[in-house]
Formats: structure tokens, C-alpha cells, sequence
């Protein structure tokens, strides 16, 4: 099991307390969303992350590979009770650098975030969210450090590695989100 | 203060990458230049020795914000290379695409980059924490954009089912039934955003623009018509490399384009508006007036409101369109192969994009000229900052810049169509 390079871990928040109401019904889905640009160099790596996640998925989980407009995102998740999401980073950081961020407990810093259409972007989707209290109460962020964002496609070594990793942990966290009552067949 | 140097670290909330640098000497604005770093990416270049066929998929991945507009004046311009006619219902299914492109690009820019801008908010994120019941009409008037573009396009960006000749596929009129509940919706939406939008604001500043448009004579023009102008202009789309002229300046990857004399115009919704309004239905057409406009508009930051009245417009326009559908016997109308060029030029929510093809007899191209609504308003935005900055300078610096943003977002610049980022830097000497 190879460990996670470079790995920020940032705190997750209490575990999540399913209601009665919601145990009654039929648990709530898993969503993935890896974004980016495939025609910008790194800035793919987070739909690459999502393809690699399709291949491997041997249960169905909702994967979903979206660009990188924030609007559009804020549409995906509105009715999602579990997501995680995949994009390029741009801190400074060594590249292939993984970040996690439980959105839940955190802002997600938008420098951190490559700039999408109009700088509306995953960090901006996620902060509007959270202040139209319409972030899902699940919602953890994985930033991979990228190196090269010009245009072309193919990811870089380092940043190809991370999304490997980026792409074990992920499986580990549905699994973690089905042992809390989330489910795996889509929406 | 006389002389200053002012740097500002980047212009958000504009697409693209590029920079701004204004240059004041003795307290008067001696240079404006609008610069865009976007490297070129050739897309002129690598269409040609490609099939006609493949320009309008080509041609969507330029922007996306505006890949209908893209497609349409590729399709038109193929169309006209080929002497292909369509359908009346494939017209109007097009006409239904831009609408909702109109609708998605509009709402985005009035309610999450413009209205923070007239608020006295950093973004949408500080606007949306007053304003919540606001920021969250815009988003939801927005996805009714999407979900025309992804009923018709098969997918909310770059759609996949324009071709060359019509549609691959169009649907039945019963897949329109839910979209019309959210249309009715959303023209109430569009109509309360043309109310609120007129209570902003702004700033005292007209200019005598030179307004370049479509104009067609049954319709408020998306997809077909002449280029006219307030100043007398009307051509054919095919004249237009006569009356327009691009030209590489230094400080900008992307060309600038002027009229034959040299003169900046002015090009999108407040240009449309002013040359179209008797085309306007009587409901936009009151909508406006009840907002204070009149039938002439030469405020830019009034453009906020124009892109309000004309949500609305492609609104009830969408609703009419889908009310009047009836599902053509073909998708798509055949299409033959010929040496010939052809012109497109539609209306893209920034203002006219023009296309131009020369075809061998195959349908490969041999050249392709595309000339984006961004690089014609180049100058313009230039000009505005020279006339609106002299009256700003004693305001605090960080007033001044913003005010500046605001001034080019006027304009709702695309940048990456130009040629993605803005930084602004102000110099006072």
C-alpha cells in the first residue's frame, strides 16, 4: 500500500450522524467530481483521477468529470449528501504535492485553485455554497500540486503519481462513507 | 498628486488572461493599454486542411462561456459556403440554442461578476452573504440557460449535436414540456432582475460610441441579418473584411480590430439593444422603460440592465419558440462539398463573432478568418478608461481601481477568445 507523498491531512469533522428521517429512507448517494481541463497539461489531473475511479469502481458510484465552471459545479452537488472532489492545485508546493481539505471545517483557499471561466471557480463554488448553506454535509476536496498548466495534453511524472494515490485514498473514503450509511448506486 | 505609479495585482471576475496598465502623467491619463497574454492558439491555423464538417466542434472548444456562438457562426458560414437552407424549425431550434446561451452567460454576468461591482462587494461569495435570496435567483435563472444548451446540445458546454445543415438529433415536443415550466419561472426571474438592476448606481458617464449589430428585419437578431451601425453602416456579412480591420499591436496577443478608418467601435448587448430596440416585443420593449431606459442607451454601465432586458427578451423568446415547435421530418438539411467561402456572423452574448471559410472541392478548408466580440471591443474598453479615469483620480487609489474592473466589465470581456487572468497596473508619473 504505498503512502501518500507529501500529504497535508486537514482535520475532518465529527462523524456523520444520520437522522432517523433519513434512516427511514434510502441512504444518500456518493458523488465524485473530478475536474479540470484535459487540453491543459496538469490541470487534468483531476478528471483523470475520475476516469481512473470509473475503471476500477467495482460498485457504482456516481463519478462524474466536470470543467471548471463553478456554477455548474454548485448545479452537480445541490441534491448530493457525500462528495468528493478532484482538482489541480497551483500553492508553490513540490509538484505532485496532495492536499486534502474537509470543506466541511475549512475554507478552501482559492489562490490554491487553478482559475476557471470568469474566476469562478471549485474554491468560489464551494465558499458560495457554504454561505447559501447549500454545501453538502459531506465534502472533502483533494488538490494535487501541478507543474505545468500550458496547453497540451498529458499530466507530468510526479503529478501522475499523485493521482494514483489521490485515487487509492478515494476508495478508502467511499468506504468509509458506506460504513456511515451512504450509498454506493448513484443517484 | 501629480505624477503616481499604481500597481494592482490582477482584475478578477473577467475571463481570460490579461492585464491592464494605465499611465498618469500631470494628472492626466496619457496612456490605456489593454493587454492580453493569452498566447495565441492558432485556431485559424490549424482548421485549415480539416473537413467543413469538423468547424463547428473545433471552433465551440475557443470559449466556454460562448460555444454556441461558436458553433452558429460556423454552421451559418458553412451553410453559406455550401448554399445549404434549412429548415424553419431547424432556425428556430437554433434560435432556442442561443437563447439559452444568451440566458446562462447573461445571468452569470449580471448577478455573480457586474452586481458586486455596483454593491461595493469583493464577489459574489461577500454580495451573497446580504443578498442571499438574490445570488441564488441568479444561479437558478442561470441553470435555466444550461438546460436548454443541454437539451438541444447534448451537453451544457461544447455541445455535441450542431452540425453542419441542422442538428444529429432534435427532440420530440414533449421533451420540451418540462423545460417550459422552469422557462416560465425564469422569465418572471429575468423580469424582477431588469426591476432590481435599474435600482443600482451609476456612474454619470456616456460616450458617442460607433454601435456595430446585427439587424434583421422580421426579429431581434441572433443568428442572421446585416451588420449595420448608428453610423449609417449596412452591409452584407460578406463586405465585412471591407468596413473592419485587425491590427497587431504590441502590447496584446490578441488583434485589435478597428473600422477601415480607424475608429474604435462598440459591439454587444448595449450595441444591439440601441439598433434593435423597435425589434424588442412590447413586453422587454416596457420592461426597459419601466426600468428608466430609453430606446438609446450610451451609459456602458447601464449595460447591466441591457443584459437584464435581454434575459427577458430570450426568455419569452424561448417559451415562444417551444410553444410553436413541431418536430421537423429531418434533423438536418444534406449538404454537398464544393470549392467556395463562406460568411457567418452571429450574435454571441459579448457581440458579433464573424467567420469566414474558403473551401476546396472536397469541404477541406483552405483558410479560416474568426474575429471574436472581445478584440472588437478592445479599443473601446481603451477609450472608456482614457474618458472615465480623469474624473476618478482623487478618489483612493483602491476605489480607482475598482472602478476601473467595473469599467471593463462593461464590456464582460472574454479574454480567452481574444486569444485566460487579468492584472491591472495603473502608472502615475
Amino acid at each position: 500500500m504505498p503512502t501518500l507523498r507529501y500529504l497535508f491531512t486537514l482535520p475532518t469533522c465529527s462523524g456523520y450522524e444520520m437522522s432517523t428521517n433519513q434512516l427511514a429512507q434510502k441512504p444518500p448517494p456518493i458523488l465524485v467530481i473530478g475536474v479540470g481541463n484535459l487540453y491543459r497539461g496538469d490541470d487534468a489531473v483531476g478528471r483523470i483521477v475520475a476516469q481512473g475511479l470509473k475503471r476500477e469502481a467495482t460498485d457504482r458510484v456516481n463519478i462524474i468529470e466536470k470543467d471548471c465552471d463553478g456554477a455548474a459545479l454548485m448545479e452537480c452537488w445541490e441534491s448530493a449528501d457525500a462528495v468528493i472532489l478532484i482538482d489541480a492545485v497551483h500553492s508553490g508546493a513540490l509538484p505532485g504535492t496532495i492536499l486534502r481539505f474537509d470543506a466541511q471545517v475549512q475554507p478552501i483557499p482559492a489562490t490554491y485553485f487553478h482559475y476557471s471561466s470568469h474566476a469562478f471557480g471549485v474554491a468560489e463554488a464551494v465558499e458560495l455554497s457554504r454561505t447559501l448553506n447549500q454545501l453538502p454535509p459531506r465534502f472533502i476536496v483533494y488538490g494535487i500540486e501541478g507543474k505545468c498548466f500550458e496547453p497540451g495534453s498529458g499530466i507530468t511524472g510526479a503529478v501522475a503519481e499523485a493521482a494514483q494515490d489521490v485515487l487509492e485514498q478515494i476508495q478508502k473514503d467511499v468506504a468509509l462513507f458506506v460504513a456511515q450509511g451512504f450509498r454506493l448506486d448513484g443517484f | 498628486m501629480k505624477n503616481k505609479t499604481i500597481k494592482v495585482a490582477c482584475l478578477s471576475r473577467v475571463e481570460g488572461e490579461g492585464a491592464l496598465s494605465v499611465k498618469i502623467k500631470d494628472n492626466k491619463v496619457v496612456d490605456v493599454k489593454l493587454k492580453i497574454f493569452e498566447p495565441p492558439r492558432f485556431f485559424e491555423a490549424f482548421l485549415r486542411g480539416r473537413a467543413y464538417s469538423e468547424a463547428p466542434d473545433i471552433t465551440a472548444r475557443i470559449c466556454g462561456i460562448c460555444p454556441v456562438a461558436y458553433q452558429m457562426s460556423a454552421v451559418h458560414a458553412m451553410e453559406d459556403a455550401l448554399g445549404v437552407t434549412i429548415s424553419s424549425q431547424v432556425r428556430a431550434l437554433r434560435r432556442l440554442m442561443y437563447c439559452g446561451e444568451w440566458i446562462e452567460s447573461h445571468a452569470l454576468h449580471v448577478y455573480m461578476l457586474h452586481a458586486p461591482d455596483f454593491l461595493g462587494y469583493p464577489d459574489a461569495i461577500q454580495m451573497a452573504k446580504d443578498h442571499a435570496p438574490i445570488v441564488k435567483r441568479g444561479l437558478q435563472l442561470k441553470k435555466a440557460g444550461n438546460e436548454i444548451v443541454t437539451l438541444l446540445g447534448g451537453r451544457e458546454i461544447h455541445p455535441i449535436n450542431v452540425r453542419v445543415g441542422g442538428f444529429y438529433k432534435t427532440p420530440t415536443k414533449q421533451e420540451f414540456a418540462p423545460l417550459a415550466e422552469k422557462l416560465k419561472w425564469a422569465r418572471d426571474a429575468a423580469l424582477e432582475t431588469v426591476r432590481w438592476t435599474s435600482t443600482l448606481t451609476f456612474p454619470d458617464f456616456e460616450q458617442d460610441y460607433e454601435f456595430v449589430a446585427l439587424r434583421h428585419p422580421d426579429e431581434y437578431a441572433f443568428n442572421e441579418g446585416r451588420i449595420v451601425s448608428n453610423r449609417g453602416m449596412d452591409i452584407p456579412l460578406c463586405e465585412y473584411e471591407n468596413h473592419f480591420t485587425e491590427e497587431h499591436v504590441q502590447h496584446s496577443n490578441a488583434l485589435h480590430s478597428k473600422t477601415k478608418e480607424g475608429g474604435a467601435y462598440f459591439v454587444g448587448p448595449l450595441a444591439r439593444y440601441n439598433l434593435n430596440f423597435d425589434k424588442l416585443p412590447a413586453p422587454a420593449q416596457e420592461a426597459a422603460q419601466a426600468a428608466g431606459l430609453s430606446a438609446v442607451c450610451r451609459n456602458p454601465f447601464k449595460s447591466i440592465i441591457v443584459r437584464s432586458v435581454e434575459t427577458l427578451y430570450a426568455c419569452d423568446e424561448a417559451l415562444r419558440i417551444i410553444n410553436e415547435y413541431e418536430r421537423p421530418e429531418e434533423p438536418s438539411s444534406p449538404v454537398q462539398p464544393r470549392a467556395s467561402t463562406g460568411y457567418g456572423c452571429t450574435e454571441a452574448p459579448r457581440g458579433i463573432l464573424y467567420h469566414r471559410y474558403q473551401l476546396d472541392g472536397n469541404g477541406s478548408i483552405l483558410s479560416a478568418k474568426i474575429v471574436p466580440p472581445t478584440s472588437q471591443n478592445q479599443k473601446t474598453i481603451e477609450n472608456d478608461l482614457l474618458n472615465f479615469i480623469p474624473k476618478y483620480l482623487d478618489i483612493p487609489e483602491e476605489k480607482l481601481v475598482l472602478s476601473c474592473e467595473q469599467a471593463i466589465r462593461n464590456y464582460d470581456p472574454c479574454i480567452s477568445c481574444a486569444t485566460h487572468f487579468l492584472k491591472l497596473h495603473i502608472e502615475r508619473e
